[in-house]
């Protein structure tokens, strides 16, 4: 049965702005505070799987064109060349490095090395649940 | 200043403890699915953004911690809380569950009945 659902897909244009940018914000404050890569990840997998139940499957794929197997491999090329970036420095495997650095807008931030390990891990942990969720959704 | 920054997050919690509870007594003493949902969706969100209000202040108030996260929080079941007893209720009506037998009039039987016969099923 086709039912108008304008009140669900209304809620979850905005709802996603939201879980996605607090996805966002606990990737980042993974370092000083709960949170992380893995949970940011998780949480900007559940952002798009709102638009998956608000929507179509075929409509979400026009609008994020994202191959999500290869999203897992760009996340692990990444979290592997962080670790091995100190092997070419000429220190042992995964040494990371941090110093502070004062930005134009945002001022003293210390930048660490490990963000980028927790970037891959992002983009695995995103890729690999929005496989798991296309190929069972997809049901052809 | 503390003893009204008392009184403002005491105040919170236990509003929104008495909302929660009578959300729970309505889920109990209300007869049918639409009226339950009417009692949990309404009272149980206010309840849980009074509690989180109340939080929020004892935390900015007293430990002078400023967390946007708790106001963000609020935002977010003052959006969804609604919404998903719309869908949950509307998708129950969908399949048939029936309302309370003392209920006098049902508006969406017409347009759900038009809609079929527009789509064809049965």
């Amino acid at each position: 049965m086709k039912t108008n659902d304008v009140i669900l897909q209304f809620t979850a244009k905005i709802v996603f702005f939201i879980i996605f940018f607090y996805a966002v914000h606990i990737f980042f404050a993974g370092h000083y505070t709960p949170g992380g890569g893995f949970v940011g990840g998780l949480v900007t997998s559940c952002a798009i799987v709102l638009l998956i139940i608000a929507f179509d499957l075929k409509k979400v794929q026009s609008i994020l064109p994202i191959n999500y197997i290869y999203l897992v491999a760009t996340g692990l090329i990444v979290a592997l060349g962080t670790a091995t970036f100190s092997m070419i420095a000429g220190k042992p495997f995964f040494t990371h490095s941090f110093d502070y650095f004062n930005l134009p807008i945002l001022g003293k931030t210390s930048l660490h090395t490990a963000a980028l390990f927790d970037f891959g891990v992002y983009l695995v942990v995103v890729g690999v649940t929005m496989t798991i969720i296309q190929t069972i959704g997809e049901d052809e | 200043m503390t003893i009204l920054a008392n009184i403002l997050v005491v105040f919170f919690i236990s509003v929104g403890l008495l909302f929660i509870v009578v959300a729970a007594l309505g889920l109990i003493r209300l007869p049918d699915l639409y009226t339950r949902a009417h009692a949990a969706s309404k009272s149980s969100t206010l309840g849980v953004m009074c509690i989180l209000l109340g939080v929020f202040f004892h935390f900015w108030l007293k430990e002078d911690h400023f967390n946007p996260s708790i106001l963000l929080g609020v935002l977010f079941l003052f959006i969804t809380g609604p919404v998903g007893a719309h869908i949950m209720t509307r998708s129950s009506y969908l399949a048939g569950v029936k309302a309370w037998p003392g209920t006098v009039r049902d508006d969406l039987k017409e347009e759900i009945e038009t809609m079929k016969k527009e789509q064809g099923i049965k």
